[in-house]
């Protein structure tokens, strides 16, 4: 039954894993988002109150919740390599970092377009936006920490823990809109219960969260191909894999 | 229709910039990793040529 686990384990496996998916995850990727940029920039209805501001909400969501999300698939892969001294992990968190981080500068920036007209102001130093500013900062700890060390190993294990340490932001991103007063309104899809959207608005909000996601899984594999082969570069099965 | 659509109800000016952000960046995300393959084959690729020579 844990066959499929210990086989990630090993990094030619990972690494023709990766081969094999990228193509289909970055066509399908390419699909969703056409289709939910269509559908929500010409088609989805304006907001009664936002009127066509709203439309930022496309980019803006699933950018926010996949810079969460890619923190946890960080945080957790670092936790299997600290733990299970899996090297591979190290090299699935090393690749999500930057996209982890370039996500959370999108819903940063994103949202300030969004709460200029909204809000009347681009910034203010309200719990969703501060927490979710401090997340980048993390993104950007774990990288920094991760090549401040000649040794890669070392360099690898502190990085980790500071991305296992890190998880303590990300139910804070989360509920800041319900623990705190907040300028920022509270979870629209992810949330207990039913999305608070008519249909025509959140079809192609779905859709580009998918599109995100199967995005984020592209990038995830061009980058652990190239984790896997700075790390593996003098064994044997390399030869084979970079001819290809 | 048209100047409606580009207009985006007086909201262009926030809305536009705000997908031109996402598509940079989503660009830059592909651009990125495969700079890293390229560079990590390469290196790959030397550190297997000078183990082929020793």
């Amino acid at each position: 039954m844990w066959t499929w686990f210990y086989k990630l384990a090993s990094p030619p496996y990972v690494y023709g894993v990766a081969v094999a998916l990228r193509p289909w995850l970055l066509g399908t990727a390419a699909l969703a988002m056409v289709y939910g940029l269509i559908a929500g920039l010409a088609f989805a209805p304006p907001d009664y109150q936002q009127g066509d501001a709203f439309r930022m909400i496309y980019v803006h969501v699933p950018a926010a919740i996949m810079s969460l999300s890619v923190y946890m698939v960080m945080a957790t892969a670092s936790a299997v390599a600290l733990i299970w001294r899996i090297k591979v992990g190290h090299a699935v968190a090393a690749a999500s970092a930057p996209i982890g981080a370039s996500f959370a500068l999108l819903a940063l920036v994103t949202g300030s377009l969004w709460g200029r007209p909204m809000w009347g102001t681009y910034w203010a130093w309200d719990p969703r936006l501060t927490s979710e500013l401090i997340l980048l900062f993390i993104y950007v700890g774990v990288m920094s920490l991760r090549s401040a060390f000649e040794d890669p190993a070392r360099g690898d294990r502190a990085a980790a823990l500071l991305a296992v340490v890190g998880v303590v932001n990300v139910p804070i991103v989360h509920f800041s809109v319900v623990w705190w007063n907040s300028l920022h309104q509270g979870a629209t899809i992810v949330k207990l219960g039913a999305p608070s959207m008519p249909g025509s608005m959140l079809w192609p909000l779905l859709s580009m969260w998918l599109g995100f996601m199967l995005f984020y899984g592209a990038v995830l594999c061009t980058r652990v191909q190239a984790e896997v082969l700075n790390r593996e570069r003098q064994a044997a099965w390399v030869r084979e894999a970079i001819k290809s | 229709m048209t100047s409606g659509f580009w207009s985006m109800g007086g909201y262009a000016r926030y809305v536009w910039p705000c997908f031109g952000f996402a598509g940079l960046v989503l660009g830059w995300n592909l651009w990125a990793a495969r700079r890293l393959l390229m560079g990590a084959r390469m290196r790959a690729a030397r550190a297997l040529a000078m183990a082929g020579d020793a």
